[in-house]
């Protein structure tokens, strides 16, 4: 089983402010991969470093054989075609509906017929159970359905490369339950690959192949699943097991309290 | 569908804007400068020109027969020289002579045009040899000082 | 103390400067990218609908209000100097030379301006640009440049409405409720006003008004921060710059057509 996605030696930077550093990772074909971390450890990074909406400043992002961030403009162009994103509260265009939405990449990249794009629309949108609310516009749905018809939308040209980024954000237990769901089965039904961004434990653990942990802009462990709830790594057992105290701190650095306080400054 | 009343109300739109900048070039607008008759070239010169510009009306019994055209100065005679655009339509005499008047009191400077009676007419390229030049409000206010200082000392002597 | 003073405004020019030039770089950006408008004229007749139509009212009520006062304010005016019939003379000079591209200009950026920058600003900040680029779709081609011709398009003909309105108020005020001779309020007109020295500049100078108020909305959009205070910068930016760009531009052509 080859990799669909390789990242090798990755440093990224913004501005002065180090976010990645010597990244290393695979993404295997066919899988689903979740990449989980606390916020701020740089894994919506890592997605736009994929899509190319980033450029690292040392090291290689190869997608598909190809060196992203080597690539010419029309030459991203083709890549991103061949991916799909699903952006954290959906991006729908809130001036078209829900159809619209979902019809826009396939209008935009194929010329297809009229009749044919709506077939295509239905059958993307009976996938994620929203068929009957084509004609809605996205103010009109929940945002779990918005989520939806955003998956809907990302897999309009079946893509073999689907990311989510951070898919179960805000949502209550059945739609993460059914975006969970869907994910998965999505992925199987395309033979895709998804990376999945998250720091939702229970629902990632339930559908991923592969988790990749990230602490500071590296890699702190990966492994199956399974390995990872019986990790005794420290940062792992604090994120999987949702410890307050761990590797992570509770208390943002600084000053002790006893200094703040001003108790034990005179001896 | 939605796609055709857009339609719709932007072609009226369009209609619209039309309509109003052909009323305004119509309606509003000095139409005579919109006609693309032919023309002829005829030349004058002038010891001064006042307040002429191109594009100024050459006006014969009142009514517009041409336009100014390109006003030079010749730096061999020292006067200008300014060519009138003729409507084709209209034949001047030879012996014809211009006047450079202003329309109104304080208006804009016109070119006038008074017939002469010989039998050729001015062809493409003639010149205007009877012309007489704008008068200059300080040189009338000079003139007009000078004769009464004269009328002075001739009463007095 | 001055070195600090010098420094700071050294800075400030420099900030200015590369803003400067990097708008600049930006308009020709978009006026390169509009070759994808020829492919899909449908977008830009969108935005004509909802730059144009919807700012037709305010255009078209404006501009009658304004010949009402240029016939009032004119005939008091005119009438101490008897020359009360030169009066539809005056109103269409006004309008058709000045105040309908300016005012014109100036509503337009209130409407039409702040909308297209919010709209943008809001797509931005809702990451619908950047969910469009990572769909392979250049946001500046499908979002950008239609937008830009659509107000291109729209401003000239308002200006034209505004023009035509306005001296269609002046009518009504002046020949039919003053009692200024009909006859003459035409003649007049149609003797003074002239096709190409002031219709046609009247209408240039709206086109060049349609490109630096446009540009400056969607500029303005595009670079606005994502989040509710951004938006609210870059409307405001785009009233303010807008404006004084019409003011000025408005200044330096009629520095040029008229002389």
């Amino acid at each position: 089983m080859s990799n669909l996605v390789e990242i090798r030696d990755l440093h990224f930077r913004y501005d002065a402010r180090p976010i990645l550093s010597g990244l290393r990772m695979d993404f295997e074909r066919g899988k689903v991969i979740a990449v989980m971390g606390g916020s701020g450890s740089g894994k919506t990074t890592i997605l736009r470093l994929i899509g190319g909406q980033l450029l690292p400043q040392a090291g290689s992002v190869d997608v598909d054989g190809q060196t992203v961030n080597k690539l010419d403009a029309r030459g991203m162009y083709a890549l991103r075609r061949r991916m799909g994103m699903l952006f954290q509260h959906g991006a729908l265009f809130t001036d078209l509906t829900v159809f619209e939405n979902v019809a826009f990449p396939l209008r935009e990249h194929t010329s297809l017929p009229e009749e044919l794009i709506r077939s295509l629309v239905l059958m993307k949108l009976q996938a994620v159970g929203l068929r009957n609310a084509a004609s809605l516009k996205p103010a009109e749905i929940s945002g779990g359905m918005a989520r939806r018809v955003a998956l809907a939308r990302a897999v309009a040209l079946d893509p073999e490369l689907i990311m989510y980024d951070e898919p179960f954000a805000g949502l209550d237990p059945i739609s993460m339950g059914v975006t969970a769901n869907l994910i998965r089965r999505l992925n199987d039904a395309l033979g895709s690959t998804s990376i999945l961004v998250s720091h939702d434990v229970n629902e990632s653990f339930a559908i991923a192949d592969y988790v990749y942990f990230l602490s500071q802009g590296a890699v702190v462990a990966a492994g199956t699943p399974r390995e990872m709830m019986a990790s005794s790594d420290p940062y792992v057992k604090q994120f999987v097991h949702a410890e307050a105290d761990g590797p992570v701190p509770f208390h943002y650095p600084g000053k002790s309290l006893a200094d703040d306080l001003g108790l034990g400054a005179r001896a | 569908m939605q796609q055709k009343s857009i339609d719709l109300w932007v072609g009226l739109f369009v209609l619209l804007g039309a309509a109003a900048l052909l009323f305004l070039a119509l309606k509003v607008g000095n139409m005579s400068s919109l006609s693309f008759q032919k023309t002829y070239p005829v030349t004058a010169t002038f010891d001064n020109i006042g307040g002429l510009k191109p594009r100024a009306p050459v006006k014969s019994a009142g009514v517009v027969v041409g336009r100014v055209g390109d006003i030079r100065f010749d730096d061999k005679t020292f006067q200008a020289l300014v060519t009138l655009d003729l409507d084709s339509e209209y034949k001047f005499p030879k012996d014809s002579s211009a006047k450079i008047l202003t329309s109104g009191l304080l208006g804009e400077q016109y070119l006038g045009l008074d017939a002469g009676g010989d039998t050729r007419n001015l062809g493409s390229g003639d010149k205007i040899t009877m012309t007489q030049s704008a008068i200059v409000l300080e040189n009338l206010i000079g003139q007009f000082l000078y004769s009464k200082a004269a009328e002075g000392r001739e009463g007095n002597n | 103390m001055i070195s600090r003073l010098l420094s700071a405004v050294g800075y400030a020019t420099r900030g200015t400067l590369v803003n400067l030039g990097y708008a600049a770089r930006s308009f020709v950006t978009v006026l390169r990218a509009s070759g994808a408008v020829l492919r899909r004229p449908r977008l830009v007749t969108d935005q004509i609908h909802f730059i144009g139509n919807y700012s037709l009212v305010i255009i078209a009520v404006s501009g009658l209000f304004v010949g009402f006062v240029l016939g009032l304010q004119g005939y008091y005016t005119l009438n101490k100097y008897g020359s009360e019939q030169a009066l539809g003379l005056l109103v269409a000079l006004s309008l058709t030379r000045e105040l309908g591209p300016v005012v014109t200009a100036l509503l337009f950026a209130g409407r039409a301006g702040t909308s297209l920058t919010a709209e943008i600003g809001l797509m931005k900040a809702g990451e619908q640009l950047a969910a469009m680029e990572m769909m392979a779709v250049d946001p500046v081609r499908r979002v950008v440049v239609p937008r830009f011709w659509a107000g291109v398009i729209a401003m000239p003909l308002l200006a034209a409405i505004f023009s035509a309105l306005g001296v269609f108020g002046g009518y009504i005020v002046g020949v039919q409720l003053i009692g200024v001779d009909e006859g003459a309020f035409w003649s007049q007109m149609q003797a003074g006003v002239d096709v190409w020295q002031d219709i046609a500049n009247g209408v240039i100078k709206s086109v060049v008004f349609g490109f630096a108020v446009t540009f400056v909305a969607v500029f303005q959009g595009y670079e606005a921060s994502p989040t509710p205070e951004g938006v609210a910068r870059a409307t405001t930016r785009t009233v303010v710059i807008a404006s004084l760009g019409v003011l000025g531009l408005d200044f330096l052509l009629t520095a040029l057509m008229f002389h």
